[in-house]
């Protein structure tokens, strides 16, 4: 995973024509990727999250999703102690107390993640041979597989990247009738939606990746051909090139410029004929220009300035610009993957101020000056900016509410227009 | 390694965060991995902290581990000097940082700042948050009140009014906002000045100045025991140990203040709380033997227990603390109420003794609100770790006349009320008012259905827990005595449960029938 890493800053050297984004270093207000444990634990309905980390860990899991009342979460941390770095006890057999207990709690899990930390890969603790070891003794019950969110790897949304990326080898073998499969954690009611689209298009054997339930996960091969829907999927791409699938280029389905394009893509790759896919999409496009039209009066020409968090930035001030009219001042990005985004990066306005990393004093300095009038930041610095009388749109939210595909596309304008609008609403 | 679903506190560098975030001019250099930075969340959201915590991370990634993270500690030190010119500086590291053995109090002292610079040692794969804030205020007062420390202590001026200092109240603490508030106006009215809080909005020259204040309140012994402790060593300081949550309480805290201070004794009537007469007034009869549950850290667990047996006699049933650097003192009591300390952060046994036990009202913190949402038990929030909704912007302390106030309250609230107690026990078929109605203020909630999931058919059904699988095991019931059981009001009818299959097992009948049900009742006395 740590030579992973590398070979993502390798691939971002690339130079692109036209864009000449700032790469910066030094303190980053990120998540995690344990974080995405958050979302991906409410999409896959029998698996279970088992971090092998600190209390650190622990703390970060609960500070991001303690406010739900679950009945019982499904996930965990196994925290590793002294007496596991003394070498007192072995770390491996622990590990295996651990999930067994875990196990025996929850008989209705069928699909274990052992997720790497820090800690855990500071000190080498290898989970691969552990979630092999451990399949071994529970199957065919349980599945058992693993991947890192640590921080010191993965940053927020690349914690998905990493979870789906590790099933990707798992997965059956695709028949050999081309199949279209969509990649990436979409909301319950996005991903219906998706699927009415593709069958009234005429595009079968449309599967999703993850999906409800373990016994359900997509087949993959080399008649596969997939379309990434969030643009943080860099491993999980990779993977499922390995096993001879086939990316559709194109922009990510927000806003209704992207979506309709996101379609295009499938819609050439299977042949439908054009007068078909205009007849398909054109009342739901339609429709979304009218639910936008309501948005642009508010954040017209509105100056809008991104901290880097998920790398959802790029894609939303490309529909913030074209399809708001809005002004974006900077956008950073934790990470940027040239060849997934391409598509997006045409369609940005020239001259945009793309930053690559984060020195969160510098960049804050920047904000501060710039005084945009919406900044899109992380909670950690939301209030902060607030307080200073900047307008601030929190961005987590952005993972955990439904914002791709046409019916969402004024939603999605309307999670920018609500803070606006909440200024303009409080007296003094 | 320890399988933890929720942790009652978070990792030691946690605990100097909010040591550092307290104070005015002092700034924490965090050697953490990138990711760490979500503690910040804890202040600019559940505390909605205007500004950014005083803390710079290194926040190293897996690319720096094979380049030099010391010198990346040694720039992020440098630059916070340079940009927030802080009086004192914490240096440390967080679980990962600890890991890889940088030194940052040794790469700290080798920049030379102009400034104080205390290294934190804080092992994280053994202590937690409450240790961590209290050996940073700890090194913090040694390293900046210590070069004042005199062993000889001048008697006090008697011209002037005796002053303290209150110890103990930090960011992300539970209501200490209000509670130092409260604190101070009681002192003021008792002829003590405040001297210093801390660390509370305290800069690093009051700090300093701590060794000029008469003696100590230490509000907080979780967090500034030790330092008091030390205070008292060192500059000859009296402390005390008192911690005024309640009537009863407040009382021996103004006695103990009277004494310690030497100061005129006062008349208690003028300190009394509304909450004495209102746990007097017949309305609050029905609350005679409610049986209550309380578990949180060790301060304010120990102090419920004192207000829910003292003041507003309810039946304690078990106390319990997450927080063993204080385990004897709640073993202590514990055994003066009769029931026995539960001393453990695992909250999966906190649940199960909740579960044996079927209190009528949990007091607990946010975990045992979850808890007792699962077992549809009444429940009051009384100590941390919370939420955000448990840092009000009402005034709300729970130490002092007021804060007695606040506490009645916020029980007896979640609690049904008496008249619409004793209709549930009369008509127990109405149509309208049934036990499966919920008080209004209760939110229902049925763990069978589960509400998240919007693809009904997919939904996993959560495996149902057997309750006391031990005793069902061995005890049947007829038809008639579980009909009978039904008649009784659902808050105690769980505890009449296992009472009758204890009478019964113990009594060797197989069988229960109504005639044992009444058998129990009339054995056990409920």
């Amino acid at each position: 995973m740590i030579a992973a890493a590398a070979s993502r800053d390798g691939s971002s050297a690339a130079v692109m024509a036209g864009e000449a984004p700032l790469r910066e270093r030094g303190q980053r207000e990120v998540f995690c990727g344990l974080t995405g444990i958050v979302w991906l634990h409410r999409k896959i309905q029998d698996a279970f999250f088992l971090v092998v980390g600190s209390r650190t860990c622990a703390h970060l899991l609960q500070s991001a999703a303690g406010v739900m009342i679950f009945a019982e979460p499904r996930f965990a941390t196994a925290i590793i102690e002294e007496r596991d770095l003394a070498g007192l006890a072995d770390a491996n057999a622990e590990l295996d107390k651990a999930v067994d207990q875990l196990l025996v709690r929850r008989p209705d899990i069928r699909l274990l993640f052992l997720v790497g930390s820090c800690p855990s890969e500071v000190i080498k603790l290898d989970l691969t041979r552990a979630a092999q070891r451990l399949s071994g003794k529970h199957a065919p019950k349980v599945r058992i597989l693993s991947y890192s969110g640590s921080g010191i790897e993965t940053t927020f949304t690349q914690g998905e990247d990493a979870c789906l990326a590790a099933l990707v080898p798992t997965l059956p073998v695709a028949e050999t009738q081309p199949s279209l499969l969509v990649v990436g954690t979409l909301a319950d009611v996005v991903e219906d939606q998706f699927r009415r689209m593709f069958s009234a298009l005429g595009i079968d054997n449309v599967y999703f990746l993850p999906a409800h339930r373990d016994a359900e996960m997509p087949p993959v091969g080399p008649t596969t051909r997939y379309l990434l829907a969030q643009p943080f999927l860099a491993d999980t791409a990779r993977a499922l090139d390995e096993r001879g699938a086939q990316r559709l280029a194109a922009p990510f389905p927000l806003g209704a410029e992207g979506t309709a394009a996101f379609f295009g893509a499938a819609a050439k790759a299977w042949n439908v004929d054009p007068t078909l896919f205009q007849q398909v999409i054109a009342p739901a496009q339609e429709r979304a220009a009218r639910g936008l039209a309501r948005y642009r009066a508010q954040l017209q020409g509105k100056s809008i300035f991104f901290f880097p968090d998920s790398q959802l930035e790029i894609p939303l001030a490309r529909f913030l610009s074209r399809e708001l009219e809005m002004q974006p001042l900077e956008i950073g990005t934790p990470y940027l993957h040239r060849q997934h985004l391409a598509e997006e990066l045409a369609l940005l306005p020239p001259d945009m101020v793309i930053t690559e990393g984060q020195h969160i004093d510098r960049q804050l300095d920047r904000c501060r000056a710039a005084r945009p009038d919406l900044t899109v930041c992380g909670l950690g610095i939301a209030n902060p900016l607030e307080a200073l009388g900047l307008t601030t749109k929190w961005s987590i939210e952005l993972l955990f509410t439904p914002i791709h595909g046409f019916e969402q596309a004024a939603d999605l304008a309307e999670l920018f227009a609500r803070p606006l609008l909440r200024r303009n609403l409080l007296v003094a | 390694m320890q399988l933890a679903l929720w942790t009652y506190e978070g990792p030691p560098h946690v605990g100097a965060m909010r040591v550092a975030t307290a104070l005015t001019d002092v700034h924490y250099v965090l050697h953490a991995p990138q990711g760490d930075t979500y503690a910040d969340l804890l202040f600019t959201m559940i505390e909605r902290r205007h500004h950014r915590p005083p803390v710079t991370y290194t926040t190293f990634q897996a690319r720096d581990l094979g380049g030099d993270t010391a010198e990346l500690f040694k720039t992020a030190a440098r630059e916070a000097f340079e940009r927030f010119a802080p009086k004192a500086m914490l240096v440390g590291a967080s679980c990962t940082g600890e890991l890889i053995q940088d030194d940052p109090g040794g790469l700290a002292r080798a920049l030379s700042l102009p400034i104080p610079i205390v290294a934190l040692e804080l092992p994280s794969y053994q202590r937690k948050e409450n240790w961590g804030a209290s050996e940073t205020f700890y090194q913090l007062v040694r390293t900046l009140a210590g070069p004042q420390a005199s062993a000889e202590r001048a008697p006090r001026d008697k011209s002037r009014r005796p002053r303290c200092n209150l110890l103990g109240p930090t960011a992300l603490g539970f209501r200490h906002r209000d509670d130092v508030k409260e604190v101070s106006g009681l002192l003021n009215q008792l002829g003590v000045d405040v001297a210093v809080v801390a660390p509370l909005d305290a800069s690093a020259a009051d700090i300093a100045r701590l060794g000029e204040a008469d003696f100590n309140v230490v509000l907080y012994p979780e967090i500034a025991l030790t330092a008091a402790q030390w205070l008292q060593r060192n500059f000859g300081q009296p402390m005390l140990q008192t911690v005024p949550i309640g009537a009863g309480a407040t009382r021996d805290f103004i006695a103990e203040v009277v004494k310690v201070a030497g100061i005129e004794a006062v008349d208690p009537a003028q300190f009394e709380p509304r909450a004495t007469w209102y746990a007097k007034s017949v309305d609050s009869t029905y609350l005679t033997g409610k049986r209550v549950y309380i578990f949180g850290d060790a301060t304010h667990a120990i102090a419920a227990a004192r207000v829910a047996v003292e003041e507003l006699g309810f039946t304690l049933v078990g106390l319990g603390t997450y927080s063993r650097e204080f385990a004897r003192e709640t073993r202590a009591a514990a055994t003066k109420y009769g029931v026995d300390a539960l001393i453990s952060d695992d909250y999966l046994a906190v649940e199960a003794q909740i579960e044996a036990v079927q209190p009528e009202l949990v007091l607990g913190t946010q975990m045992e609100r979850h808890v007792a949402k699962r077992h549809g038990i009444p429940c009051a929030v009384i100590s941390a770790p919370v939420h955000v909704q448990d840092f009000p912007a009402r005034y709300a302390p729970q130490m002092g006349v007021e804060g007695a106030n606040v506490l009645f309250d916020t029980w007896v609230h979640p609690l049904m009320m008496g008249l619409e107690e004793h209709l549930l026990t009369m008509f127990r078929d109405d149509f309208e008012f049934h036990d499966q109605a919920r008080p209004s203020h209760l939110p229902a909630h049925r763990p069978a259905v589960n509400p998240g999931a919007s693809r009904g058919a997919e939904v996993i059904q959560l495996p149902q827990r057997e309750t006391a699988p031990e005793i069902a095991a061995d005890v049947a019931w007829t038809v008639d005595a579980e009909s009978e059981l039904k008649k009784i009001p659902f808050f105690v009818r769980g505890k009449a449960r296992r009472n009758t299959e204890r009478f019964a097992r113990d009594s060797g009948v197989a069988t229960i029938t109504i005639e044992t049900l009444y058998e129990a009742k009339a054995h056990f006395g409920r």
